[in-house]
């Protein structure tokens, strides 16, 4: 049977394989040219969970617990999953109120239906356990496990520092860091951050359409676990601390204290000071803004970044240079007739005998001795220029750590400012200044800045008779790592060692040297302390009471910095306060008969009283 | 040549027989995959979708030896019959049906459903294949022509009636079946330009397509007639009118837009066009007049008929396909998602039971309609045109078969398989690629469902039956 058709056959099978080959390069292109819809597929099906660690824990030198990690709940919502709720028992059981959960909820969908959106952070574990009961009746919402830092004693803010959550700006900058991760904002927290942070983890979850877990992306191959942070240990001694703190409450200023033998901190006050429990989870933001606008400036870390003037303090230091420059011995005996006068020029001094050779100078503090020592310092023959000469003194100066950055592991210390000769040839023109215009530094005045921090080493220098290790805060880190070996450097000073022991003498006259002592108040029975008491002038009113010390006298233990800001003469606070301290540590007590001290001294308020 | 009955199974064509059970092993293993969940890891569990599947394979093995015992020319003398008792049937699930995904298209007995829609389809060929072959029937006669379409348009009224749009578009397949019965060619080449025409009359605004429309009749009538100077006057006179009418409505302040003055322009414009051709007797000119006319209004009844008949979700639909409203998580959202499944399968796959985008239910329909995901998703490129490549081999190989045929009854009805099958694959793959709008109809032998398996499986093995008589006149 003939068919006129027939050919036809080939123009529909055409058609059909047309098609088919329009398909085939379709295919092509949507599964191996096109990326695109592989980087979709993940993005539909995997969801990475990110896994906190915790942040390692903070011990004092005696295994004290400071910081531990509390666990807390962030509520999380994801919208799509919402079915009706009672809002009333919601809003009960997280204590928020209904516009908040209204608020949120409209957040949370703006951002996403499908993934899931914080709700509420920060739920307390007893809060948490209430809502978990409940959560059934809450579909859409979950907890998410996170921890907050919490600090059992209460001390040692400063010190210690805060973490936050990262903010956008570091999250731009640093690429380790996630949404929502803590970092460590100041303090130990901040300088040791790598070491407490531990390590993130993540796990892949295969979700589907609903956002349901169904398993293990590739049975877990990609997951990281989390590896929490290393623990620190302190070398602050926590009693020695919070006994500081105590006896710093209603006053202004700082206490620093140091093992001499190692550099270890034991003790770093700045008062006022606020419990590290402030700065924690939701109330955070809150308590910074009312600290922040304090006008006491609790924030402040005066230990190492107020510049104070170290005042008589600072004779010590310009008795060591006269004797390394040979213009001062033992023996040098200076007259003083209420006060150094010359030239037209006056440095007050209080009534005492006179003349004094070098110990008794350091006994009693006379202010005239200095400005002669000062002045053939500068004026000293074998420099041709004061400036020479000048320059001479500063760099004896800076080799005690002043003027400098003394690189502990506290994070942000100021570097104080002693003055460079070219700052006086600003202040006063080349070659228009000389010992007499700048005689103010003879005892610790004028332009000098020191913190006390670098007061604290200095005591430290003197009971190690002419070196320092460099301050720091960290003992022991867990996990093998071991600190910086720069701490384990001795520094030493320009100063021959020699010269110290006179200077030492010196001091322990200055709290048992009997009549015209400054600071018999400082003396403790059973313990020869050393010290030397400041009293800096002020612009802004009462004088600041300083003391610095170390004890005992041989193979010292602790050397000790203390500065009260308007204080008065540095044996009404500084010193009893730097006294009760030493005793403390060194004896763990307080003895009886030194009770009415540590009562006077928690008993002054020098706050309430201006 | 007689051959005994014994000898059936060496006059079966087993090339088609192997394409087809690779194909519904193919789609048993994928929906295994597409729904596999680990706490009904069977593959024979018969309480899950593919434990179902392999009952109505095993069932469709009956349903093919009882194909097979049945003499053929049954099918030729009982076509009218089943015919009707399939359109009784489509009258029938519109009464009593249960409505399903808001189409009214099964019976419900018990747990077990059916879909009577996708038997008219093998009913539809028969008596379509019965009418076109019978002996009398001539293509040309308009009554003959008229009568096949009233076959094709009754199953095709039911199935809309019963709001099952994507099986009732299935039945326009059958002018290819026609076109190699001998209907103009003429009529395919006015589908394909009605389809571009559509496409261009809803991507475009509407004025450029008409003008568009012009400039290609004046270029095409010019390429015939090569006299520059007629072409000239044809298109200035148009452009005069267009001018005159224009300026007449910017100032008469006639509320009309100017796609209708271009229409109106070329209507009057025509009333020379045909004067012209009547006076030097140019019989061209009058079809181009007409083609023209008619496109220009086939452009407005489209865009009318897209905003005034068309429901929003099919509107949204096209749009979508036509890539004129883009909304990956609206309307476009299934095939987004589906595009994402196939694409991320990538050359060669992830492996058996290793696809995420439909496991995980972000493709709708994994198991049916859009099974072929499943396949791109885990068996990739290589998967994905082996399927398309044993679907074409298939079809080619019935239109083969169906030449081969001495009845004019076999040839047509295996065409109209052929095309059927042709039909649903390449509407089903595309849409899951992108190429073609979604509308819900299987993938044939592979999606998921007794209805659908079933009913492919009687539409081809009636023709592997009626091609081991093929020597047979009957």
């Amino acid at each position: 049977m003939t068919n006129q058709y027939s050919d036809r056959k080939y123009i529909i099978s055409g058609i059909i394989i047309l098609i088919s080959i329009i398909f085939i390069i379709r295919l092509l292109y949507l599964q191996v040219f096109d990326n695109k819809y592989k980087l979709s597929a993940n993005n539909n099906s995997q969801r990475k969970v990110i896994i906190h660690p915790p942040r390692g824990l903070i011990y004092d030198r005696n295994n004290t617990l400071l910081v531990y990690n509390e666990a807390t709940y962030d509520i999380m919502v994801i919208p799509n999953q919402l079915q009706k709720f009672d809002t009333t028992l919601l809003a009960d059981l997280l204590n928020i109120d209904k516009d908040y959960i209204k608020f949120n909820i409209k957040k949370a969908k703006n951002f996403s239906y499908y993934k899931p959106s914080l709700f509420l952070k920060q739920l307390s574990i007893k809060s948490y356990a209430r809502f978990q009961e409940n959560l059934y009746k809450f579909l859409g919402f979950f907890a998410q496990a996170r921890t907050l830092r919490k600090y059992p004693q209460k001390i040692a803010a400063h010190i210690l520092g805060y973490v936050g959550e990262v903010d956008k700006k570091i999250l731009e900058k640093n690429k380790s860091y996630k949404q929502g991760d803590y970092i460590g904002l100041s303090g130990v927290e901040k300088y040791y951050e790598n070491i407490l942070r531990g390590k993130t983890g993540s796990k892949i979850f295969l979700v589907d359409v609903h956002n349901r877990i169904r398993g293990n992306y590739k049975n877990g191959k990609y997951d990281t676990i989390a590896i929490a942070g290393n623990n620190l240990t302190l070398t602050l001694d926590a009693k020695l601390q919070a006994f500081g703190e105590k006896l710093m409450q209603n006053k202004i200023g700082s206490i620093v204290a140091i093992e001499p033998s190692s550099g270890e901190i034991l003790t770093l006050i700045s008062s006022p000071n606020y419990d590290p429990n402030l700065l924690v989870g939701r109330i955070r933001s809150k308590n910074y803004r009312k600290l922040l606008l304090d006008s006491l400036k609790p924030l402040f870390n005066r230990a190492i970044n107020a510049k104070y003037p170290p005042g008589s303090t600072f004779k010590l230091i310009n008795a060591l240079i006269g004797m390394q420059e040979n213009v001062l011995t033992e023996n040098t005996y200076y007259t003083c007739n209420h006060g150094y006068h010359f030239g037209g020029i006056t440095v007050g001094c209080h009534g005492h005998k006179s003349p004094l050779n070098l110990k008794e100078s350091i006994q009693i503090s006379c202010n005239s001795y200095y400005c002669n020592v000062f002045k053939s310092i500068i004026d000293n023959k074998n420099y041709p220029t004061t400036t020479q000469s000048y320059n001479a003194w500063r760099n004896y100066v800076t080799s005690f750590g002043f003027g400098r950055y003394l690189e502990s592991d506290i994070y942000d210390e100021s570097k104080g400012f002693v003055p460079k000769s070219t700052y006086y040839d600003k202040y006063y023109k080349k070659n228009h200044w000389s010992a007499l215009t700048i005689i103010s530094l003879a005892i610790g005045q004028g332009e000098l800045g020191i913190t006390p921090l670098q007061m604290a080493n200095m005591a430290s220098i003197m009971a190690n008779r002419g070196f320092y290790y460099i301050p720091h805060i960290v003992k022991k880190i867990s996990g093998g790592i071991s600190i910086s070996p720069k701490f384990e450097v001795k520094h030493f000073t320009k100063i021959n060692e020699k010269y110290f022991s006179t200077v030492v003498d010196g001091m322990e006259l200055v709290i048992n040297g009997g009549p015209g002592s400054t600071a018999r108040i400082a003396k403790i029975d059973s313990i020869i302390v050393c010290g030397k008491t400041g009293t800096a002038q002020n612009p802004h009113g009462k004088d600041h009471s300083i003391f610095i010390a170390f004890a005992p006298k041989d193979n010292p233990k602790i050397a000790i910095a203390v500065y009260i800001e308007n204080g008065g003469f540095g044996a009404t606070w500084a010193a009893p306060i730097a006294s009760l301290m030493i005793e403390k540590y060194l004896t763990k007590k307080i003895s009886k008969k030194r009770k009415y001290l540590e009562n006077y001294i928690l008993n002054g308020n020098l706050i309430n009283k201006k | 040549m007689r051959q005994t009955k014994n000898n059936i199974l060496q006059k079966i064509d087993w090339i088609t027989v192997l394409l087809y059970l690779t194909l519904v092993i193919i789609g048993w293993i994928n929906i295994y995959a597409a729904v596999y969940n680990t706490s009904h890891k069977s593959i024979l569990d018969f309480s899950q979708k593919y434990g179902k599947q392999l009952i109505w394979i095993f069932a469709g093995i009956i349903l093919i030896i009882i194909i097979f015992t049945i003499k053929s020319r049954f099918y030729k003398f009982f076509a009218y019959p089943i015919y009707i008792v399939t359109i009784l049937l489509l009258f029938f699930v519109l009464l009593f049906g249960r409505e399903v995904n808001g189409a009214r298209s099964w019976f419900e007995i018990g747990n077990f459903r059916l879909q009577p829609a996708e038997f008219a389809k093998f009913a539809t060929s028969l008596a379509v294949a019965k009418y076109v072959g019978s002996f009398n029937f001539n293509i040309k006669k308009i009554k003959n022509l008229l009568a096949t379409l009233m076959l094709i348009f009754i199953p095709v009224i039911f199935i809309l009636l019963q709001n099952d749009t994507g099986s009732a578009l299935v039945y326009f397949i059958f002018i290819l079946v026609l076109f190699r019965e001998g209907l103009s060619a003429n009529i395919l080449i006015f589908g394909f330009i009605a389809v571009i025409l559509f496409i261009l009359a809803l991507i475009l605004k509407i004025i450029t397509v008409l003008i568009l429309i012009l400039a290609i009749a004046f270029i095409i009538y010019w390429l015939s007639q090569r006299k520059l100077k007629n072409i000239i006057i044809a298109s200035s006179i148009f452009t005069a009118i267009s001018l005159i009418l224009w300026i007449i409505k910017h100032y008469g302040n006639i509320n009309l837009s100017d796609s209708y003055v271009i229409l109106i322009s070329f209507i009057i414009s025509s009333v020379y066009y045909i004067f012209y051709a009547f006076k030097n007797n140019i019989s061209k000119i009058y079809s181009f007049v007409l083609i023209t006319l008619a496109s220009l209004i086939f452009v407005f009844s489209v865009n009318y008929a897209f905003n005034n008949i068309l429901e929003q979700h099919q509107r949204d639909r096209i749009n979508n396909l036509l890539g004129i409203k883009y909304d990956p998580l609206g309307t476009g959202y299934n095939v987004n998602q589906s595009k994402i499944a196939i694409g991320s399968g990538g050359f060669s796959g992830k492996g058996f039971l290793q696809g995420t985008q439909t496991k995980f239910n972000f493709v709708p329909e994994q198991s049916t309609d859009f099974i072929f995901c499943t396949i791109g998703e885990e068996w990739g490129f290589i998967g994905t045109s082996v399927v398309l490549i044993l679907f074409v081999l298939l079809v080619i190989r019935l239109i083969f078969l169906a030449e081969k045929q001495r009845t004019h009854f076999a040839r047509i009805y295996g065409y109209s398989v052929a095309a059927i099958l042709f039909f649903h694959f390449a509407i089903n793959i595309g849409m899951t690629i992108g190429l073609a709008p979604v509308i819900g109809i299987p993938l044939p032998f592979i999606s998921y469902g007794g209805s659908s398996l079933w009913s492919f499986t009687i539409l081809l093995f009636i023709f592997i039956k009626l091609d081991t008589n093929r020597s047979d006149l009957i």
